[in-house]
This record gives C-alpha cells, sequence and structure tokens, in this order.
C-alpha cells in the first residue's frame, strides 16, 4: 500500500477533527489504525445537508462523485421521492445525474433525516454537494481509516451547468490572417511603387495668385460635391446636403438602422440605399473629373481632352 | 574542439561568440519569455497561439480568428490597408519633410529640386501621392464593405461612428497636402476647396477663415496647411485609430456578428 505522506495525513485529520468537534490527535490516531474510531454525534453541516436533499429532491443536482455504495439505487429513489418519506440511508447521490460533467460531491449520510426537520424549508434547493465528514467504506487504495471527504463547496445548481460555449468555426491568426495580410501589403506596396514609377505626380507652374487656370477643380474626391455644387444653389444644396445629411447623417446610420439582421437578405432597402450613394458619388466624380472642362461646362474627353491636371501627363486619347 | 596543433580554430571562436551573443541577456530580452521563437518555432497549436500572444501584434488580432472572416472576399483586408498606407505615408512624409520648406518663396522649388537633385526623391514623392489617394480611396471602400455587412450593428455602432471620423480626418489629411507643392493645381484646387468650406451653413466663414489663415489662401495659409498636415492631423487621426483599432478588438475581432 502506497505510504501516505504525514503532512496529507495531518490536514486530512484537521479538517475532519475540525468538522466533528474532536481533537486532532484523536482523528489523527483512528486514521493511522493506531486509535478507536471516533465516535461522535452527527455533525451538525451533515444534519443540515440531508433536509436539504430531501426538502428539494426536484433540485437539479447535476452531478455527483461518490464512491460507489450499495445503497446507490435506494438512496436515488428517496432523492426522488416526497420529502417526508421514511427514513431512508442515503449513501450516495441524493440526485440525478444529468448533463454535464463539471462534477463536484456528493452527500453521504448514514444517519436518518429527521422527519420533522424535512418541512423546514431549510433547503434552498441549490446545494448541489456535500461530502459528509461521517465515515464511509472507504474505497480500495485508500487506506485504513483515512476519511478525506469534507466540504468542498457550494454549488449554485444553476450557476454553471448552463454555461454552453458556442463551437465558432476558428483558426489560428498566425499563420492564416497574418500571411493574408502580409500578401496584402506586399501587393499595395508593389502596385504603389509601380504607379510611383509610371505615373508622375504633376507639378504645373508655381502658384499665381492672378493666373485662374480654367477649369478650376477640386481634388477628385472632392469632384463629386463641386459638381453638386454646379447644379444646386451653393448656398442652400450645395453644402447642406453633403455636410449635413452626408457626414451628421453617416456617424447616425447605426442609430437609425433598427434593423438587428446582418443578412442581405433581410436588408433590401439599406442596401439599395447605399448602392445609390455609391453609383451617385461614383457618376458625379467622374463626371466631375472626367466630363468637365473650360468654365465647368460639360466636355467630352475623347473629343476636348482631359481637363484633369493629376491626370494630364498620363492620360492621352490622341 | 582542437584542430591539429592544439589551438582553438577561426570557426570555432566564430561559433563561440555567436552562442554568447544569443544567450546574452540583450538578447534573451528581445523576445518575450514565451515567445515560441527562443527555443526554435516548431508548428504546433499551441505555438501558433504564443505567436501571437507574444507579439505586438497582440493588441490587433486575438489568437483565433473566425474562419469567415479570414476569407480574402470578406474584408478584402481594406481596413488593415488602410493603416498601412498611413504607415506608409508616414515614412516617406517624414522623408519630403527633410527636403521641403513651406515658404511661398521656397516651397515650390524644393519640390523641384526633389525631383531633379534628391535621390529617390521623385519615387518617394510619387509614391506619397500615390499612396494619399489609395488612402482615401481604400478608407472609403472600407466603409462600404462595413455597410454591406452589417458591421455597424450593434455593439459596433460607436466604432461606426469613429470611423467616419476617420475618413473625415483622411480626406483632410490628403486635402491639406494637396497645397504643399505650392503650384497652380495646388493652389487653385484648394481656392475652389476651401469655397465649398465657406458654403457650410451658419459657421462657414469661420472654417473658410480658420483654415485659410486669412480670408483667402495666401502664404500663410502654406504654413498653416504644412503643420496641419504634418503634425495635427496625424495627431488626431492616430489616437483616433487607436480607439478604433481597440474598439475592433473589444466588439468581437474582423466584422461578423459579436
Amino acid at each position: 500500500m502506497v505510504e501516505i505522506p504525514e503532512s496529507l495525513l495531518r490536514r486530512s485529520a484537521e479538517a475532519k477533527a475540525k468538522a466533528l468537534g474532536v481533537p486532532v490527535e484523536q482523528v489523527l490516531a483512528e486514521m493511522k489504525g493506531e486509535g478507536p474510531p471516533v465516535v461522535v454525534e452527527p455533525p451538525a453541516d451533515a444534519e443540515e445537508a440531508a433536509p436539504e436533499e430531501v426538502a428539494a429532491p426536484e433540485a437539479e443536482v447535476e452531478e455527483a462523485v461518490s464512491e460507489p455504495e450499495p445503497a446507490a439505487d435506494e438512496a436515488e429513489v428517496a432523492a426522488d421521492s416526497e420529502p417526508s418519506s421514511e427514513p431512508v440511508v442515503e449513501e450516495a447521490p441524493a440526485a440525478e445525474v444529468e448533463e454535464t460533467p463539471a462534477a463536484v460531491a456528493t452527500v453521504v449520510e448514514d444517519a436518518p433525516p429527521e422527519p420533522e426537520s424535512n418541512g423546514d424549508g431549510g433547503g434552498n434547493g441549490k446545494v448541489a454537494g456535500l461530502v459528509s465528514t461521517r465515515p464511509v467504506v472507504p474505497p480500495t487504495g485508500t487506506p485504513e481509516g483515512v476519511r478525506t471527504q469534507r466540504l468542498l463547496t457550494v454549488v449554485k445548481a444553476r450557476a454553471i451547468q448552463n454555461v454552453k460555449a458556442e463551437p465558432t468555426d476558428k483558426v489560428n491568426t498566425w499563420p492564416h490572417l497574418m500571411l493574408q495580410e502580409f500578401g496584402a501589403l506586399l501587393l499595395i506596396t508593389g502596385l504603389m511603387v509601380i504607379m510611383a514609377v509610371v505615373i508622375h505626380s504633376p507639378l504645373l507652374e508655381p502658384a499665381n495668385f492672378n493666373a485662374t487656370p480654367n477649369p478650376s477643380k477640386a481634388p477628385w474626391y472632392f469632384l463629386g460635391l463641386q459638381e453638386l455644387l454646379s447644379y444646386f444653389d451653393p448656398q442652400i444644396a450645395g453644402v447642406t446636403i453633403p455636410t449635413i445629411v452626408g457626414m451628421a447623417g453617416f456617424m447616425m446610420i447605426p442609430y437609425v438602422d433598427k434593423n438587428p439582421s446582418t443578412r442581405p437578405s433581410d436588408r433590401k432597402f439599406a442596401i439599395v440605399l447605399y448602392s445609390i450613394f455609391l453609383a451617385g458619388s461614383a457618376t458625379l466624380t467622374i463626371i466631375g473629373v472626367l466630363f468637365r472642362g473650360k468654365g465647368f461646362n460639360w466636355a467630352y474627353p475623347w473629343r476636348d481632352g482631359i481637363f484633369f491636371d493629376d491626370l494630364k501627363d498620363w492620360v492621352h486619347f490622341e | 574542439m582542437a584542430n591539429g596543433n592544439g589551438r582553438v580554430g577561426l570557426m570555432e571562436r566564430v561559433k563561440e561568440t555567436n552562442e554568447k551573443l544569443w544567450n546574452s541577456q540583450l538578447a534573451e530580452s528581445i523576445l518575450r519569455p514565451g515567445s515560441p521563437f527562443k527555443q526554435g518555432y516548431s508548428d504546433s497549436p499551441r505555438n501558433r497561439s504564443y505567436v501571437v500572444m507574444n507579439n505586438v501584434l497582440y493588441h490587433l488580432h486575438p489568437v483565433k480568428v473566425k474562419r469567415h472572416g479570414v476569407k480574402l472576399s470578406y474584408t478584402l483586408c481594406l481596413g488593415g490597408l488602410s493603416f498601412f498606407l498611413f504607415i506608409v505615408l508616414t515614412i516617406t512624409g517624414i522623408f519630403l519633410m527633410f527636403y521641403y520648406t513651406p515658404t511661398a518663396e521656397l516651397a515650390y522649388a524644393d519640390i523641384e529640386r526633389l525631383s531633379t537633385d534628391v535621390a529617390f526623391g521623385s519615387l518617394v514623392r510619387n509614391i506619397h501621392r500615390w499612396g494619399a489617394h489609395l488612402m482615401v480611396l481604400s478608407v472609403f471602400l472600407h466603409m462600404s464593405r462595413v455597410f454591406y455587412h452589417g458591421a455597424y450593428k450593434p455593439p459596433r455602432e460607436f466604432n461606426w461612428v469613429v470611423g467616419v471620423i476617420l475618413l473625415l480626418l483622411t480626406l483632410l489629411l490628403s486635402f491639406s497636402g494637396y497645397l504643399l507643392p505650392w503650384d497652380q493645381l495646388a493652389l487653385w484646387a484648394v481656392t475652389v476647396g476651401t469655397n465649398m468650406a465657406g458654403f457650410v451653413p451658419v459657421i462657414g466663414n469661420q472654417v473658410k477663415f480658420a483654415l485659410l489663415a486669412g480670408v483667402e489662401v495666401s502664404a500663410a495659409t502654406l504654413l498653416r496647411f504644412y503643420v496641419l498636415h504634418v503634425l495635427a492631423f496625424p495627431f488626431i487621426i492616430v489616437i483616433f485609430m487607436a480607439v478604433h483599432f481597440w474598439r475592433v478588438r473589444k466588439d468581437g475581432g474582423i466584422s461578423g456578428p459579436l
């Protein structure tokens, strides 16, 4: 038989002695098989535990870990029956083993619960597991006289069993995502370098306040706006539309769109609306870039040439 | 091991020194204690996790990501590319700052000199310019991608707001850089642009005055745009980017509902 270290024995004995209210040395002696069995009154916590279990048989006490005991079946029957059932010897899980494996403990009780204490409702139905300090037949392999059960914890019945992690299909960021990102960075870097080698940034004549070019165009990302300005009275629509409706409106999208779904089929209106915005701004920008000539009047790039200095040295239609 | 004549060979010394260097406190301290690269990386699920956990990129990425989010067609990497373009623009921009003087007399000549006298000056300037255009484009496309996936829905509402601010700041960065070459294109594009700002209701003229440092584009405007471009706007955008990335991480990672 494996020799149990003295320190472990002592710790166990201390716990038991505390629970039983007897001197440590006495328990220790018993554990070592040197002394008589400790005989005490059923400890208070064991007494309390029993009615709790019996008073709330429907408590969803899911797990129990216990030594196999011959009376286990009876105990289960007893636990399932009415609270006022006749005293039975409970030696095993007073609970139905149901779903999850996160085990706790069990009630091991060989003293019949007192019938009158059954009805006092002392149990809140949430004590999932207790380990009594009452002597039980030790499982084979345990040294004679060693009693290691004690109250570990009280687990609320519903607290842990319902934690269910939804299985999601995940992959490791490294290497899957990071390699992809690295590829994207290389690609965009390559694109930029090629653009930089092939297309030169424009540099026109030095700034001259007295020579207004015709047409004067804003940077391309504002050209849709400039195009819009040419249709409407600037004071009313020119900037009211883009700034107020545009920026403020854009920021408010998540608070206006109360539709919780992200499925495209549920969001037809939003998608159509955004697509109109996208197509509209693209159209306005392209018109502003390519189809506006002298005096910001309509021009065909293939007939009148490009009036967009960013591309002046690059795009030719001759 | 000694060679034939009992002395320590050169290769032995090199090897020894190499080992000493790699075992020094400095080398040890460069990588985090848990880094799998310390003992030589071998591919295992645990090491794959440790790579991310012991990396500064842990600020941006969790150890695992949803498989659908990794599909290239899902995000097209647009957000990440916008950030990368910002970094490229910062690097090239710092390079350009060495050769540029933000005064009406010198600005244009400096840009000319950049294209002719400075090694790689033209290339760097071109990268800076096209990178800026690409960044405007990629930020805008990123926003569109997010919209089409409905990725702005709770709990990401506020990150969408931050994103719109980032788009605005990107436009402002690009626009403020537009004036710096101080050529006809720059001068009049900015004139047109700031005229549009003047149409903003109520505060339009004030905005315009603040941007131009006067009622119209002048030498003072050049300095103002320069400071805004190289300091003020980058400073603000970095703060908003930090919030943006943090919220991406906290709100459930790359796209998709939480």
